[in-house]
């Protein structure tokens, strides 16, 4: 049986756990618990503190694995472990909360350290009538224009497919190049 | 829907970037802070946006107006601060010309030979970047950006170029640790954009800074062009934001192998098969 994994990262509260739920065969084992910190508590209730994981069994013999980062800081040590071996990762933004942008950017640049593969970003949220758009957003985050940068709506499941099929076409392009 | 932010996680010369790059047309609005009980996604107090401190137009990115709500931003009296009229010539058009628009009285005020129509011009220009170098100073304070809304017809607006005041907004920066956030890796390279020429067209730059351009090269890492030049690390940083900020380079990504703690080369890919993807990819349709 082989395994192959992706990585869902990205700010607190951007949608990492949602964007797997939408699309998990499984109940998304995730290591919610409900958020201590008065801070936190007023953006939402529940906060994951390890990592959300989530399974799409492709046939008999190959499982693809989404992991989800835990969004806070204090969990970073293990991304780097997380990020061994994936085919690709998820950046997901919050596009209604500008004040998450620059953290957002510093978990591309430290994934995008970790291993060179490909990526996408996600422009979460774009239900919301604050959302800002994505042709500002990759000014904003100044993301290169190579880089696909797709609007999303995690709780949408069409719209979870069409970003990882972007990411996974961005795969192939790359092993075609080759 | 507007674009909203607060400056402090997004600064006026990240704004004046975005409505550059993106060639926007609207009004900027910035507002005084108000603290509310709320946090915002970080952490931070969340603001709301209390009495309107400054409003600042542009076209097809290009800035042509800009105001603050505490300050006489009339044509008679920028023509007194700029020094082409004398405080008493400025109190008697006052006087006569209480309802004309700005734009009615540079043209009575030029038939009248009282100033010139480079004098009007230069003195709104001047008004207008005074009014914008000072807004690069507020590190706080909700904004919006409307699309589309402009000042009055009767307003004079005079367009400039964006690249040079983001490069004068990046020369007054004074904290380190913004620099260090946007550029944090000295060891990555520069290079010059496509339509380099057209851009640097009509920038004015330093001396120090064309230095720094001159070494612009993908085979320079940031850390050599100061080391070449004799700059500090925020020295560097400073003249690269600024740089970047108003598009006239960027950064180069390596491609050199990337290695892993112990020094060994991490694969660039995963060793994965092709068909493996594929079957991923039918897999998700699928779903
Ligand atoms: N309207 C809207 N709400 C969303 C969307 N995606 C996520 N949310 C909501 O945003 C909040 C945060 O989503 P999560 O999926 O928990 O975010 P997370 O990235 O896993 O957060 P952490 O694990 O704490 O870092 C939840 O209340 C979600 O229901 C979206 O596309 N649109
Ligand atoms: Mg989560």
């Amino acid at each position: 049986m082989q395994q192959v994994k992706m990585i869902i990262t990205g700010p607190f509260s951007s949608g990492k756990t949602e964007f797997i739920n939408s699309i998990s065969e499984i109940e998304v084992v995730s290591t919610e618990r409900s958020i201590s910190s008065e801070v936190e508590r007023t953006v939402k209730d529940n906060t994951t503190v390890a990592m959300d994981f989530g399974r799409i069994t492709v046939d008999d013999d190959l499982v693809l694995y989404l992991f989800g980062t835990p969004g806070q800081r204090r969990f970073d040590f293990m991304w780097e472990i997380l990020a061994e071996g994936m085919l690709g990762f998820v950046v997901m933004v919050d596009s209604t909360k500008p004040e998450t942008f620059r953290e957002a950017k510093s978990i591309l640049e430290t994934f995008r350290a970790y291993a060179p593969t490909p990526y996408v970003v996600a422009a979460n949220k774009q239900d919301l009538p604050d959302a800002w758009k994505t042709d500002d957003l990759r000014i904003a985050l100044r993301i290169e224009d190579g880089v696909k940068l797709l609007p999303c709506v995690a709780n949408q499941k069409e719209s979870v497919k069409t970003v990882l099929l972007e990411l996974l076409y961005s795969i192939l392009e790359e092993m075609e190049a080759k | 829907m507007p674009l909203q932010g607060n400056l402090r996680d997004f600064s006026t010369t990240q704004l004046l970037n975005l409505i550059n790059l993106a060639g926007k047309t609207g009004t900027l609005a910035i507002f005084e802070g108000i603290p509310t009980k709320d946090k915002d996604a970080m952490g931070g107090v969340k603001m709301a946006a209390g009495k309107e401190r400054a409003r600042v137009a542009f076209k097809t990115g290009k800035l042509i107006h800009a105001a603050l709500d505490d300050q006489d931003g009339n044509l008679v009296a920028v023509l007194n601060k700029a020094g082409k009229l004398t405080t008493e010539q400025a109190r008697i058009i006052r006087e006569r010309a209480r309802n004309t628009s700005d734009k009615a009285l540079a043209l009575l005020l030029i038939n009248a030979n009282y100033v010139s129509q480079k004098d009007v011009v230069s003195s709104v220009q001047q008004h207008t970047l005074d009014v914008v170098y000072d807004l690069l100073s507020w590190h706080e304070g909700p904004f919006r950006f409307d699309d589309d809304q402009l000042p009055g017809s009767d307003r004079i607006m005079v367009p400039i170029d964006l690249e040079n005041v983001i490069i004068e907004g990046a020369r007054r920066i004074k904290q380190n640790e913004v620099l260090i956030q946007e550029i944090p890796n000295l060891d990555i390279s520069l290079k010059f954009p496509e339509n380099a020429k057209e851009k640097y067209k009509g920038v004015h730059l330093s001396v120090e800074e064309w230095r720094i351009v001159s070494f612009v090269n993908p085979k320079n890492t940031i850390r050599q062009i100061a080391k070449a030049n004799n700059m500090s690390d925020l020295e560097i940083r400073k003249i690269i934001y600024g740089l970047l900020q108003a598009g006239l380079v960027q950064l180069v990504r390596s491609s050199a192998p990337i290695l892993d703690g112990k020094g060994r080369v991490i694969p660039k890919a995963p060793a994965v098969q092709e068909t493996v993807v594929r079957r991923i990819i039918d897999r998700i349709r699928s779903i």
